[in-house]
């Protein structure tokens, strides 16, 4: 084994928790273990969501030829004599946007109902960040090591969906209404395909622990090429499907229907404003950031590295690494795709996204039970659930775009 | 360990008798799903962390979506304000009469079940014996529910189907 | 296939994150106060006076308080009072000048008719458009010392027009000086001949009575009986 696991950066932010709870009497030691993962997880994942927001705005502004914000800089501290003019290249946005989030008037409407209203975006937030415990930063930095870690991961997850219906229906807005029953109708639709693109990985690992998952994928072909889930062709296939239904899952562009400004002004968090706003806006990346995670986990190996060599780096830096990739590339995809109708929108899910899936467990099925082929059958293997993959896909595609004329732009280059 | 029991115990009952005490339709059935939580938290507290989170996927998830979808989509213009008939001797008479069979049929199943002692270890379920067990002795069971699932859905597709032929609402 | 276009549009969107930190035609931003805008040849936002010489420009305003561009201002937004004295102007001619010239920004709009209408080039638009002031009577009201800019400042916002009306002007300068030089010319040829058959008188001297103008403005009504020019046209 390498010398990666003992490494003093591997294991610095553990040993300080050590340190840390020894230093308080033996009775509330657990206690005190917990409360400071707890209170890591909180502030990494805290910061992430901050960076992420300004790393949003501006590389939506580069990918539409134009700046982000670049002038936030340093605050004026006014007791000082003097101000540090730097603008920090926009960099302190977001603690700029969170002191206007909290000073902003709450306005709550009269005829809404003020428990559900307050609750739900409570909810949402607390809902999203229970989705953190299960993933595997590091390896042995897993917050709670479940059997059935998947399962709780996607429970969580659905538990957010009563909250934008409480949000929706409190506000007492037929807008927020119809936007709630819209955007439900939009995660029920893409919880399917969401949770049957991970069966394959169940199957093939044949455990729902994710710790056991990330394991799984530590071997490398000539010390070079990672053995990740997504290097094989079900698991390409099933990463596909889980980009797509992650994107639909945190109501992302282009799935951004039920907060589509020009559609039904801000869905169902028209009547909420300052501090709820930004909680509800939170949860969304929150919910992101987890299912991000957990596709990092699942199909591109977690805190594994990349080869052999490079496991002198930590492995919590990886998992943050590929975990900033995925973040970026949702955010390309956000400023490339255009915004899908709600019909487009469950026509993809049921009839091209539920069938390619159950089709990729059928291939993961193939792939368990010719394991045993050798030499030149694990060409054949590779052909066959290539082929199984592929041309579903395109005959699919064919049909479900045959009645449709190509589009033409007439003033487009 | 008795503590986390009563306080799983009284807000799995408190909600679900909250619940059914509401007038308003929707609090009713928040509070329905919190019970539903509530078994949640009980299967927790009994170490069966696989049916925990399938019960909060399955019923938080997915059958209060059912449940509130119907209730707004069938619901008449106020839904605050259900008629209830006034109360009367005779209803309560039934009430308790109808409570007190159904807690007799309880307490005689619940006496003459024969449970293990504390002193016994229960069963290590970990997920792998959970399949294990669906797949070998109830394997027959599970693919009965499958099937009954599936024809459940394929009937509700043929409702939907149906209706929209009958309106013409995709003429242009 | 299915698909194929996503990965073009990405393909485009990644070309432009990529070009926009060394490409100038896919980053079109422009940072404005720290880079000053780039404005066409043709803008124009409020007028200004202009005058000769940067050194002494309440001395060498074009402006003879004629009064012409106050009367034909839409919204009357110039405020103009004649002086009591004339002063010489950049042509060293006597002129009157304003004593007051205000234009009352608030009202101005732009509409470029008191240039249009002015016969001594003297007011011409300007490309200001960051003069907010705190107070709008005594901030937006420009007076003339604010409204006084030389030549070479029109030279600089309207090379093409300040050129264009530079060469009119000393054209018309030149062709008022041949006609004074052929005007002096034939007065003197006049003089002459009467006096050539009085032999003997003292020569008058090749000096006529009339102060020779060799800078004259050809707009400026002439003080003495020259031949009767037509003014020519601004």
């Amino acid at each position: 084994m390498s010398p990666a696991p003992d490494s003093f950066l591997e294991r610095a932010p553990l040993e300080l928790r050590d340190w840390a709870v020894n230093l308080l009497p033996a009775p509330t030691q657990w206690l005190a273990h917990q409360l400071i993962t707890i209170v890591a997880i909180l502030a990494v994942f805290g910061l992430f969501f901050a960076f992420t927001t300004i790393a949003e705005r501006k590389l939506l502004a580069r990918l539409q030829n134009r700046l982000g914000p670049n002038r936030t800089g340093v605050p004026k501290f006014s007791i000082l004599p003097w101000h540090l003019k730097h603008t920090l290249f926009g960099l302190s946005q977001p603690f700029a946007d969170a002191v206007k989030a909290i000073t902003k008037e709450d306005i709550v409407p009269a005829a809404a109902d003020k428990v559900l209203h307050y609750l739900a975006p409570v909810t949402v937030v607390a809902f999203s960040l229970m989705g953190f415990a299960v993933l595997p930063f590091g390896r042995q930095y897993i917050p709670v090591e479940l059997d059935a870690a998947l399962l709780y991961f996607f429970a969580a997850g659905a538990a957010t969906e009563l909250a934008i219906f409480m949000a929706g229906w409190s506000s007492r807005n037929k807008y927020s209404l119809l936007a709630a029953m819209r955007a439900l109708a939009q995660l029920i639709s893409y919880e399917l395909p969401l949770i049957l693109s991970v069966v394959p990985i169940v199957l093939v690992t044949g455990t729902l622990s994710t710790k056991a998952i990330v394991v799984d994928q530590g071997f490398w072909t000539f010390s070079l090429l990672p053995h990740w889930f997504v290097f094989t062709p079900w698991g390409f296939a099933g990463f596909i499907i889980f980009l797509v239904s992650a994107l639909a899952e945190s109501n992302r562009s282009p799935f951004d229907l039920p907060e589509a400004e020009s559609e039904l002004i801000a869905g169902h968090l028209t009547e909420y404003s300052g501090f709820k706003y930004a909680l509800f806006f939170m949860a969304e990346y929150f919910g992101l950031t987890a299912l991000s995670g957990l596709g990092v986990t699942l199909f591109l190996g977690g805190w594994q590295a990349p080869c052999e060599f490079l496991q002198f780096i930590p492995s919590y830096l990886w998992f943050m690494m590929k975990l900033i990739g995925m973040i970026v590339f949702f955010i390309w995809v956000r400023g490339t795709l255009l915004r899908l109708r709600i019909d487009q929108l469950t026509r993809l899910s049921w009839q091209f996204l539920v069938p390619m899936a159950l089709l990729n467990l059928g291939n993961a099925a193939f792939w368990v039970l010719s394991a045993h082929w050798a030499g030149p059958l694990q060409l054949v293997r590779w052909a066959v659930s290539l082929a199984i993959i592929v041309v579903p896909f395109v005959v699919m595609g064919r049909s479900l775009t045959a009645g449709y004329a190509p589009r033409t732009y007439r003033y487009a280059p | 360990m008795t503590f986390a029991l009563l306080l799983i115990g009284l807000m799995m009952l408190g909600s679900a008798a909250w619940a059914m005490l509401g007038r308003n339709l929707i609090h009713s059935a928040l509070l329905l799903i919190a019970s539903w939580a509530g078994v949640a938290g009980f299967y927790l507290w009994a170490g069966a962390e696989f049916v925990a989170f399938a019960q909060v996927l399955v019923y938080v998830g997915a059958v209060s979506m059912v449940v509130l979808f119907a209730v707004l989509l069938t619901r008449q213009n106020q839904i605050s304000a259900t008629l209830i008939e006034p109360a009367s001797r005779a209803r309560a008479a039934t009430g308790i009469l109808t409570a007190a069979c159904v807690g007799a049929i309880f307490g005689a199943a619940i006496l003459s079940t024969g449970f293990h002692g504390a002193a016994s270890a229960g069963p290590v379920s970990s997920v792998k014996r959970i399949g294990l067990e669906l797949m070998h002795r109830n394997g027959a069971a599970l693919l009965i529910v499958g099937v009954i699932l599936t024809v459940a859905l394929l009937g509700a597709t043929v409702l939907a189907a149906s209706d929209s032929k009958n309106s013409p609402e995709d003429l242009p | 296939m299915l698909g194929s276009g996503i990965i073009n549009g990405l393909v485009v969107t990644a070309k432009n994150f990529v070009g926009s930190y060394h490409d100038p035609k896919r980053m079109v931003t422009q940072q404005y106060p720290e880079e000053p805008t780039v404005l066409p040849e043709n803008y124009r936002n409020f007028p200004f006076l202009v005058a000769e010489n940067a050194a002494d420009p309440m001395g060498t305003l074009r402006c003879v308080a004629c009064q012409i561009c106050e009367k034909e201002c839409p919204p009357q937004c110039i405020i103009i009072e004649k002086s009591k004295d004339k002063k010489p102007d950049a042509s060293g001619k006597l002129q009157l000048y304003p004593a007051v010239f205000g234009i009352d920004t608030s009202v101005c709009m732009s509409c470029q008719i008191c240039v249009e209408v002015c016969p001594f080039d003297a007011i011409k638009m300007d490309k200001v458009f960051a003069i907010a002031a705190t107070d709008r009577f005594t901030g937006l009201f420009l007076d003339r010392e604010k409204l006084a800019k030389p030549n070479s400042y029109y030279h600089e916002i309207h090379p093409i027009e300040a050129a264009e009306v530079d060469d009119r002007l000393a054209a018309d300068r030149k062709a008022a000086e041949e006609k004074a030089k052929a005007a002096a010319a034939a007065k003197a040829a006049a003089a002459a001949k009467p006096a050539a058959p009085i032999a003997g008188v003292a020569d008058p001297g090749p000096a006529s009575p009339r102060p020779a103008t060799t800078t004259v403005n050809p707009a400026s009504a002439p003080a003495a009986p020259a031949p009767k020019t037509p003014p020519p046209s601004a």
